[in-house]
């Protein structure tokens, strides 16, 4: 299996704090890895290293067998690396559609662009309806939704999405992962990062659990399930 | 009649010049948060980069032809332009991540570092413009509107349709309304946030330099204070409109300038500036974000 990213012995300190000491994970080619952990374990500045918005002040992140630590963002984005953040950050004084539009800032293909527009909108056709309203007008899900079809735009070889269930009622996150299903099957390589360790472990082949920025557990998501120290800690009795 | 339509055009053409110079105030406010206090004195170098041209190369273009003043019109621009661009990479980009305070306060002296930087290279006096535009002027319904004052108030028009377009429909300026919004998330979208908002230091100092180019052509005289006041007008008209807008920089700049109209016509034009900044604490008392202030119902 060829590797897409492989992250080795990443630390990163904010000031005093370290929030990331000695971490390492690898994501294959079109595979779906889940990253849990409680709050402050790490799984945020994780993924925010890997897209360039954080500093590393140690380890390497390879992607495409290249040694991307410390890049720019856009050049990571350039290279399929997308980063859905945290909150979903969509723009919500731009329309539906401009937000679509802005995920694929670094494509150069203007039809390309209106192709997977389109293609965002057929998967999410709630999108579809909504296309010329403003962003902040749209509920938690539907931005959820709009923030994941943004980064669909840039064309992504490895989604990164940070708690897309953030918030959200079941129902909703159950379509937020069928989404992510859907994209998986594509054959994107997605590094989803959830607390909601049930829903995440029913899409990903294998994962990663984090505490205090370092890698505790790891296995296939059957594995997780089965462990005794994940059960009791994410996903209940 | 004659005389109220008189006061209209004459708010509309002085409101036109605060409009070229808010745009940029506002535009840069949009983007990074800051209010440029130099702004205004990036229109008095557009001012005085025409001046230079007009007197070495005046015989070389012609004297001082219509089309001459365009072709300096619009190399005073791209001077101006490149100047807001250097400004910004030098004194404000290192302080990205200071607090606003530190910010506001190098723009106040990058102010004055250009003020007195003018007053040095050219003297301390007034300079009279190289060129002038006649008097002749054409009648609307009895009120006066010289050729040269719709000539300006059209370029000013031009200009702003073009910007309008600009940011409303292409690339570029899209990425410009994402990084007022939400700089970081657009650092995810592979923007070069960085690029952009040298761009827009590009656009908003190169209007105030072609607004600059304009008022010396039009009063004839040009000094190295000459932008104190326009800065603040422009800052006002901002207000007015709803910082961060850009249609509501231009909207501001036209009610500003009616107001003025209006309020020298019936107070005395000592009172002008009284009437203008009286505006500006009114709106902040009562309306902080601006006829057009930019607000949206968020859901979470």
């Amino acid at each position: 299996m060829s590797t897409v990213l492989q992250v080795t012995d990443l630390v990163v300190n904010y000031g005093k704090v370290e929030a990331l000491r000695g971490l390492s994970l690898t994501v294959g080619a079109a595979e779906t890895v889940s990253l849990l952990g409680n709050n402050g374990a790490g799984k945020s500045t994780t993924v925010g290293t890997i897209s360039g918005i954080v500093r590393a002040a140690g380890g390497t992140v390879t992607a495409f067998g290249q040694d991307v630590t410390n890049a720019k963002p856009w050049d990571l984005v350039e290279m399929g690396i997308i980063h859905v953040p945290e909150g979903r950050r969509i723009f919500s004084r731009l329309t539906v559609h401009e937000n679509l539009q802005i995920g694929g800032y670094t494509v150069r293909d203007g039809k390309a662009i209106d192709t997977r527009i389109a293609e965002v909108y057929d998967l999410l056709p709630r999108l579809a309806e909504r296309r010329g309203q403003q962003g902040g007008t749209l509920s938690g899900g539907e931005q959820q939704m709009l923030a994941i079809g943004r980064a669909m735009i840039a064309g992504p070889k490895l989604l990164m999405l940070d708690e897309p269930s953030m918030g959200l009622a079941p129902l909703m996150v159950a379509q937020v992962m069928d989404v992510v299903r859907t994209i998986t099957e594509q054959g994107t390589a997605v590094l989803l990062i959830e607390q909601n360790a049930r829903a995440a472990l029913k899409v990903a082949s294998r994962g990663y659990v984090l505490d205090s920025g370092v890698v505790t557990i790891e296995g296939s998501a059957d594995r997780l399930r089965a462990d005794p120290r994940v059960v009791e800690a994410y996903l209940g009795a | 009649m004659e005389y109220f339509l008189q006061l209209v055009l004459n708010g509309l053409f002085v409101g036109a010049f605060y409009g070229l110079v808010a745009l940029g105030y506002s535009m840069v406010y949009g983007i990074i948060k800051l209010l440029n206090f130099a702004h205004g004195d990036i229109y008095m170098l557009g001012a005085f980069a025409g001046y230079t041209m007009l007197t070495i190369g005046a015989g070389a273009l012609g004297g001082g032809s219509l089309v001459a003043l365009v072709v300096i019109l619009i190399i005073a621009m791209i001077l101006t332009g490149t100047l807001g661009l250097v400004l910004e990479r030098v004194a404000y980009r290192p302080l990205r991540s200071a607090p606003r305070l530190s910010v506001l306060i190098t723009a106040v002296g990058a102010s004055f570092a250009l003020e007195y930087g003018i007053a040095v290279l050219y003297g301390p006096n007034p300079r009279v413009y190289p060129v002038g535009f006649g008097n002749a002027a054409i009648e609307i319904f009895g009120a006066r509107l010289t050729w040269a004052q719709l000539f300006m108030m059209l370029v000013a028009v031009l200009l702003m349709v073009a910007l309008d377009t600009w940011v409303g429909r292409t690339r570029s300026g899209r990425a410009m309304r994402a990084i007022s919004q939400d700089p970081k998330a657009c650092l995810l979208m592979g923007i070069n946030v960085d690029n952009v908002i040298s761009r827009t230091f590009f656009i908003g100092s190169a209007l105030a330099g072609a607004g600059g180019v304009m008022a010396g052509a039009y009063y004839g005289k040009i000094d190295f204070l000459m932008g104190f006041i326009i800065g603040l007008k422009a800052f006002t008209a901002a207000v007015i409109g709803g910082i961060g807008n850009i249609r509501g920089a231009v909207l501001g700049a036209v009610v500003l300038g009616l107001l003025e109209s209006f309020g020298t016509a019936w107070l005395g034009s000592e009172w002008r500036d009284v009437f203008a900044f009286g505006f500006l604490i009114l709106f902040l008392t009562v309306r902080p974000t601006g006829l057009l202030g930019e607000r949206v119902t968020e859901r979470v």
